[in-house]
């Protein structure tokens, strides 16, 4: 190669750096860089580093098969975050994507991260898809990179409420939320929908997502003798408390959210999980139609699928559609196609709405029979 | 009237996980007015240990009180090891530092043994195996667990034989000669290096059966347990009177009673303008009102008494 050759290469890398598509990876493939964020340390650590290894799945995939955009050969590359499921942390990770120069986001975990992340990303024009974040708030925030591959609080939340009283029949109803952005949306539509349903209130209590200790909360709510006790918040919680509404004597129904709907949940209340109710947006995993082949992937690099791999997993494979049909990978130009997204995916068949929300969601309720979580039914939302 | 007694003791034995935990801050800091941030990460590693060695041996034939006492054993084992090295490579060469530079190796330390039990144990939540009795007995309305009759007994019993080796024994005399004046019980035939690891050694002790108690009552374990676990026992030793042994097994009983009204009654106190979520902060306000009005604590007296 002569002095004269040498010089194109280094512009037309910056040029192509320029263009958005990334750098050339040294097999000549363009560079797609995709982040993802979410707790992978601290009590939450286990469902983020799932979301993660959800993407990562994905990601190897494409780049096994084969990626093209715009006639170009590219190659996913994920940035994994560490959000702490602090909103704090979120919005600095956030950041820190955005100047690695991240085409599209996979996150975060958790709603209270998921919010002030979201700015950023807005900011920074990068696209952004929650696997797991419900709160209704995020894709009420008028942000056009903000979308969610889940059902969220409005429609789990008011599906679960009218559940509790028209099929489990409860009247006297008490609620525990975790002060959190997912645990107190998801209570706040459930209290409003179980009471247009004709139930009552009979005690709304409030802990924190680091307690491990509900026996003052329960026992204040034993007083007012409920049927049902209804939970926001994570499955850390969700098992002790389950534990304790046993040991105190408090034999009410126990009915949750997603946040709940876990092995972990199942392990940690140990027999007083039995009989507890918990929804998740979505099919189960078993009768999604890719679901058993999902599980068997992932399950042979990864171990268990916890409970949002397989949302993370769509999640990166709506991104790259959105890009396919765009003919590129930046993000000026592809985010202008998520919104037309028709995504047949694992989790089922992925349309937005206007708001960026799943435009019509499946909510699957499940109970724990023999220490496992049976499928009871799946209900319909709308957005 | 149930209710309240309900929460009593639901408070009470809180209290008393509290109060064995704030012994090992107070008795350190009696002798070298250091405050073992580490202190709650020795209870975590004493919660994973536990529940570890339980978990490996609930499966084979063993009986299950042989279990417990081996996971008990173990962690105490483990915990008094881990006390004792602490204290001779973190804390010994920094004796006569400025005040300053322990107290961040605490910190310090407390950060390392976290990331070792992530990485030991992982970052999810454990589960306590279901070895453990599920009966219960009825006192005055209110329901009290076997579990919990086992841990307030025990704690009980603890404090008092702490309270009586202190003050009725020739190690006690040398602990409280100590924590008045190193150099000066050196002078009267007292190892003073000895005597603090003894410290350590007890103090790590007790961390590790209030570990074992606090994995066995909520039924796990986790690699972050020991912070929020470790901040309530040092204000509860705060609380007492920091230095102050009676001073710390008072602090954690009334915090842990505080902390349990305080949730189960300021909502409805408050009519719901203030809700359950402020049950630490309500703790932490009586807490400060203590300290405003006693600045020393409740039993702080002047330096005659620490251990």
């Amino acid at each position: 190669m002569t002095a004269a050759m040498r010089w194109p290469v280094p512009l037309l890398l910056c040029a192509l750096a320029l263009s958005g598509c990334g750098q050339p990876a040294s097999n000549g493939k363009t560079v797609i860089k995709i982040g993802s964020a979410s707790p992978l340390t601290g009590p939450q650590a286990h469902l983020g580093k799932d979301n993660e290894n959800g993407a990562q799945l994905a990601v190897d995939e494409i780049n096994a098969a084969g990626l093209t955009i715009g006639g170009k050969p590219c190659q996913l590359q994920l940035l994994a975050e560490d959000d702490q499921a602090d909103p704090k942390t979120a919005t600095t990770v956030a950041q820190q994507l955005a100047d690695d120069g991240v085409a599209g986001v996979v996150g975060h975990l958790n709603s209270g991260a998921t919010i002030p992340a979201a700015k950023v990303y807005s900011d920074a024009g990068i696209p952004q898809i929650s696997p797991s974040s419900t709160a209704t708030a995020y894709t009420r925030l008028g942000f056009r990179t903000a979308f969610r591959v889940m059902s969220n609080d409005a429609q789990q939340g008011g599906v679960l409420g009218q559940y509790a009283v028209q099929t489990l029949g409860a009247r006297r109803i008490a609620i525990i939320d975790d002060r959190t952005a997912y645990g107190q949306g998801l209570a706040d539509e459930f209290a409003r929908a179980a009471g247009a349903a004709g139930a009552q209130i009979v005690a709304r209590e409030y802990t924190t997502d680091h307690a491990t200790d509900f026996l003052a909360i329960l026992t204040s709510i034993k007083a007012q003798d409920p049927q049902l006790v209804f939970f926001g918040g994570m499955d850390p919680q969700a098992g002790p408390l389950a534990r304790q509404m046993r040991q105190i004597g408090l034999n009410a129904q126990l009915l949750g959210g997603d946040g709940m709907q876990t092995e972990q949940f199942i392990r940690l209340a140990g027999n007083a999980a039995t009989g507890a109710i918990a929804s998740t947006p979505g099919l189960p995993l078993a009768t999604m139609p890719g679901g058993r082949q999902f599980e068997s992937r992932f399950t042979a690099r990864f171990g268990p699928v916890q409970n949002y791999a397989p949302y993370a997993y769509d999640a990166v494979y709506v991104l790259v559609d959105a890009m396919k049909r765009a003919g590129s990978a930046d993000p000026a130009r592809y985010l202008a196609q998520l919104p037309s997204t028709d995504y047949q995916g694992v989790t089922g068949r992925i349309r937005f709405d206007a708001h960026g929300d799943l435009s019509s969601g499946n909510i699957t309720l499940y109970k724990v029979e023999g220490g496992h979580w049976v499928p009871l039914q799946t209900l319909h939302s709308h957005s | 009237m149930d209710i309240l007694v309900q929460q009593l003791i639901n408070g009470l034995v809180l209290g008393s996980v509290y109060a064995l935990i704030a012994l090992g801050y107070t008795m350190v800091y009696g002798i070298l007015e250091l405050i073992n941030f580490a202190h709650g990460e020795i209870t975590m590693i004493g919660a994973m240990i536990a529940v570890a060695t339980i978990g490996a041996l609930s499966g084979g034939a063993l009986p299950i009180p042989v279990i417990l006492f081996t996971g008990l054993v173990a962690a105490m084992a483990g915990c008094m090891a881990l006390g004792y090295v602490i204290e001779r490579i973190a804390y010994r060469p920094l004796r006569h530092a400025p005040r300053l530079a322990p107290l961040i190796t605490a910190i310090g330390v407390s950060i390392v043994l976290q990331n070792i039990a992530m990485l030991i144990w992982g970052r999810q939540y454990i589960a306590f195996p279901p070895v453990l009795p599920q009966g219960w007995h009825t006192l005055l309305g209110a329901r009290i667990t076997d579990l919990q009759v086992a841990i307030l007994v025990t704690a009980l019993v603890l404090m008092l034989v702490l309270d009586l080796l202190v003050h009725r024994t020739r190690l006690g005399r040398a602990m409280r000669a100590t924590a008045q004046s190193i150099p000066l019980a050196g002078l009267m035939g007292i190892n003073g290096n000895r005597i603090i690891s003894i410290t350590f050694l007890i103090g790590s002790a007790l961390a590790a059966i209030s570990g074992f108690m606090v994995s066995a009552y909520y039924g796990l374990a986790h690699y972050y347990m020991g912070f929020l676990l470790g901040l309530k026992a040092f204000s509860a030793a705060v609380l007492g009177g920091i230095g102050n042994i009676r001073g710390a097994m008072l602090g954690g009983l009334l915090l842990g009673i505080i902390e349990s009204l305080g949730a189960g009654y300021i909502g409805t106190l408050t009519h719901g303008v203030i809700g359950s979520n402020y049950q630490d902060v309500f703790a932490f306000f009586v807490l400060i009102t203590v300290l405003i009005l006693r600045p020393s604590g409740l039993l702080g007296a002047p330096a005659t008494d620490r251990a």
